[in-house]
C-alpha cells in the first residue's frame, strides 16, 4: 500500500513539474518567500524601532526618483524599496491569516450545516446568503471604518466577510460525497461512521477547499491593499504595498514624477497574485482529475 | 428576499451600533455649542435614544430608512439619500459603458479560445486573461492614468473640461438624466458629448479589463465542457458545418453558466467604481463611499452600504429569473 501511494505521489509531482505555468508560479512563490524571510538582510532594519514602519529618509513629501541609495525612489519621505521588501512579509501575513481563519470558520459552518441538515442547515445557509448580499469590498470598507485604522482591523474585517464561499463549497461537497457509490459501499461493508468521514468524505471534500484557499490568498492581499490605498487600511508609513500606492494619491495630476511609487509596489502585487493563481490552478488540476484534459 | 433584506439591514445596523453611544453621538452634533453644558452629552444620548436596547434602536432606524431618512451626510452636505440619488446616474453611466465591451468581447474571446484549444491563439488569450485576473483594478487604473494622462496627455481625469463643466452647471443646461453623455446629446451639444466620452475611456477600460479576464475564463471552460458532449459529436457526425455546430449547438448551451457570472460581474463592476471614481476623480457612488470612509462619515457609509447591497440583491434576483428563462431544465424543477 505504502509503495503504491509513494509512486502515485511521484507521478503527480512529475506531472506538476511538467506544467510550465505551475513551475513559474512555484518559482515566483519561492522568490517571495525568500524575500520575506531575508527582508532584514535585503532592505535593512528600522533603527527607530518597529521594523514594519518604513523609516523616514526625508521630511519633504516630494517624490525623489530612484538613486543608488534608494533604488526604488522615495515618496512621502519613505524609502519605497524598504516598503516593498518588508511589504512582502505583510502580504504573507495578511494572506495566510485571513485565508486560514476564514477557511476554518467556513469549514466548520459548512460541515455543521451538511451534517445536521434540516432547520440548522436552513438557518446557516440563509445566514450565508445574507452575508453574501453585501458586496465584499463595501462590507470590508464599512467594517474598517468602524473598527478604526490598522492592519489587525483589516484582517478582522476580511475574515468576518470572507468565510461564506468556503462554507458553501464544503457543504455542497459533503452532501454530494454522502451519496457517492463508494461511501454507500463502505457503509454496506460495515465501516464505522468516523472512518467513512476520515477516509472517504474528507479527502474528497477538503481538497477543493485547499485549491480555493490558495487562489484566494492573492485576492485578499489585493483587497487589503485596496483598503490601504483608499486610506482606511494600514496606518500611513506602514510597510505595505497598498500604503505606498496611497502616497501617489497626492500626486494624481503629475504621476510621471512619482511613477516609481506605482510601478514597483504594483509589480510586486501583480506577481504575488499571479504566483498564487498559477499554483492554485496547478493544484486544481492535480486534485481534480476530471479537469485534466 | 425580504428575509435577506432584513438580515442585511440587521448586519449593517449592528456594525454601526457596535460603535457605542459616545461615538455615535458625534455624528449627530453639528456645532461645539451643543456640548457646552456639563451633562450635555448624557442628555443628548438620551434625546436621540442612543442608550436604548439594540432591538428598539434597530426598529427606530429601520423605520427612518423606510421613510427615506438615512441621516445627514457630511460628504454631500445634505441628506444621505438625496446625496446618493444625485450621484447614482454618474455611476450608472460609467457601468453601462463598461458592461457592453466586457460581455461582448469576453464571450467572443472565450469562444475563440475554446475552439482553438491549446493552439497559439488560445495560449495567448489565456496569458492575457491570467495577467488580467492578477492585476488589481486600482493598480491598473493608476498605470493607465500615468501613461495616458501624465506621459501622453491624451485622456484627462475628471468628468468634462472646465469650460463645459461651467456650461453644465449653468441654468440653461437641461438636466434630464444627469448622465453627462446622454444629457449632452439631448441638449444638442455634440462637442460636450465627445469630451465626456474622452473622459470616460480610461475609467471604462479599468473597469472592463479585470472582468474581461474573468468572464473569458468562465466562457472558455464552459465552452470546452460543452464541446465534449455527445450531442456535439452527433451534430458533427451528421455533417453539420463546424461554424453552425459552434454558434448554434455549443455556444447556446455554454452560455448558461456564463450568464450567472455575467450577472455577478455587473454587480462587481459597481463595486469597482470605488477605486475607478477615486483614481479618475469622477463623481459617483463609489467615490461617495470612499470619501465617506476617509472622513468617518458614518451615516453616508451606512447609506452607501445599504445602497450597494440593495443593488446586489436585486441584481441576483434578476440573474436567477433570467437563468430560468434561458434554461428550460431549471424551469421544470
Amino acid at each position: 500500500m505504502a509503495v503504491k501511494r509513494k509512486s502515485e505521489f511521484r507521478k503527480i509531482m512529475k506531472k506538476y513539474w511538467k506544467n510550465g505555468t505551475a513551475v513559474l508560479g512555484t518559482c515566483l512563490l519561492v522568490f517571495f518567500i525568500i524575500v520575506a524571510v531575508f527582508a532584514p538582510q535585503i532592505a535593512g532594519v528600522n533603527e527607530m524601532g518597529n521594523n514594519y514602519q518604513i523609516p523616514r529618509v526625508s521630511w519633504s513629501s516630494k517624490p525623489i526618483a530612484p538613486t543608488s541609495e534608494h533604488p526604488f525612489g522615495v515618496i512621502g519621505g519613505r524609502d519605497i524599496f524598504y516598503g516593498v521588501v518588508w511589504g512582502t512579509r505583510t502580504a504573507f501575513r495578511l494572506g495566510l491569516i485571513i485565508t486560514g481563519f476564514s477557511a476554518l470558520i467556513g469549514v466548520a459552518i459548512g460541515s455543521i450545516s451538511a451534517y445536521f441538515g434540516g432547520w440548522v442547515d436552513e438557518i446557516l445557509m440563509r445566514i450565508v446568503d445574507i452575508f453574501l448580499s453585501i458586496p465584499f469590498l463595501v462590507a470590508a470598507m464599512v467594517m474598517t471604518t468602524i473598527l478604526g485604522k490598522g492592519l489587525d482591523k483589516v484582517i478582522i474585517a476580511l475574515i468576518i466577510f470572507g468565510w461564506m464561499s468556503t462554507a458553501r463549497l464544503i457543504r455542497g461537497n459533503i452532501l454530494q460525497a454522502r451519496e457517492e457509490q463508494y461511501v454507500l459501499a463502505a457503509k454496506a461493508l460495515g465501516q464505522k461512521d468516523w472512518k467513512i468521514i476520515m477516509k472517504h468524505i474528507l479527502p474528497n471534500t477538503i481538497f477543493p477547499v485547499v485549491v480555493q484557499m490558495s487562489m484566494r490568498i492573492g485576492s485578499y492581499v489585493i483587497t487589503a491593499a485596496g483598503l490601504s490605498f483608499l486610506g482606511v487600511g494600514a496606518e500611513p508609513g506602514y510597510a505595505d504595498w497598498g500604503t505606498i500606492l496611497s502616497y501617489s494619491r497626492n500626486w494624481m495630476t503629475m504621476l510621471n514624477e512619482s511613477w516609481f511609487a506605482i510601478v514597483f509596489p504594483g509589480t510586486a502585487m501583480v506577481l504575488f497574485v499571479l504566483a498564487w493563481n498559477l499554483v492554485g490552478d496547478a493544484l486544481r488540476d492535480i486534485f481534480d482529475p476530471r479537469m485534466r484534459s | 428576499m425580504p428575509l435577506i433584506l432584513i438580515g442585511v439591514t440587521l448586519i449593517i445596523f449592528s456594525m454601526i451600533w457596535a460603535l457605542g453611544p459616545d461615538r455615535l453621538l458625534a455624528s449627530y452634533i453639528k456645532s461645539p455649542e451643543a456640548l457646552k453644558t456639563p451633562d450635555a452629552a448624557e442628555r443628548l444620548i438620551k434625546k436621540y435614544g442612543l442608550d436604548e436596547p439594540m432591538p428598539v434602536q434597530y426598529l427606530k432606524w429601520l423605520g427612518n430608512i423606510l421613510q427615506g431618512d438615512f441621516g445627514y451626510s457630511m460628504v454631500g452636505k445634505k441628506g444621505v439619500l438625496p446625496a446618493m440619488l444625485e450621484r447614482f446616474p454618474y455611476t450608472l453611466e460609467l457601468t453601462i459603458y463598461a458592461i457592453i465591451p466586457v460581455i461582448l468581447v469576453a464571450i467572443w474571446l472565450g469562444v475563440v479560445s475554446a475552439v482553438h484549444q491549446n493552439k497559439f491563439i488560445d495560449q495567448f488569450i489565456r496569458v492575457f486573461a491570467l495577467v488580467g485576473w492578477s492585476l488589481p483594478d486600482f493598480v491598473f487604473g493608476l498605470l493607465l492614468l500615468l501613461v495616458f494622462y501624465s506621459l501622453l496627455g491624451w485622456f484627462p481625469p475628471g468628468m468634462v473640461n472646465t469650460q463645459f463643466d461651467l456650461i453644465m452647471r449653468s441654468a440653461e443646461w437641461n438636466k434630464i438624466t444627469s448622465m453627462p453623455t446622454i444629457d449632452a446629446l439631448l441638449n444638442g451639444r455634440f462637442d460636450i458629448f465627445v469630451d465626456a466620452l474622452r473622459h470616460l475611456i480610461l475609467p471604462v477600460m479599468t473597469l472592463a479589463y479585470l472582468w474581461w479576464a474573468y468572464l473569458l475564463r468562465i466562457t472558455r471552460s464552459s465552452m470546452l465542457e460543452v464541446l465534449r458532449k455527445d450531442y456535439i459529436r452527433t451534430a458533427r457526425a451528421k455533417g453539420v458545418p463546424e461554424n453552425i455546430v459552434i454558434q448554434k449547438h455549443a455556444k447556446k448551451n455554454a452560455m448558461i453558466p456564463v450568464l450567472t457570472v455575467a450577472g455577478g460581474s455587473v454587480i462587481g463592476l459597481l463595486g469597482g467604481t470605488v477605486f475607478v471614481e477615486t483614481i479618475f476623480s469622477r463623481v459617483g457612488m463609489g467615490r461617495f463611499l470612499a470619501d465617506a470612509a476617509t472622513l468617518l462619515d458614518y451615516w453616508s457609509i451606512i447609506g452607501g452600504a445599504l445602497f450597494f447591497s440593495f443593488i446586489m440583491i436585486v441584481g441576483n434576483l434578476v440573474v436567477d429569473v433570467s437563468y430560468a428563462l434561458v434554461d428550460p431544465r431549471i424551469r421544470l424543477e
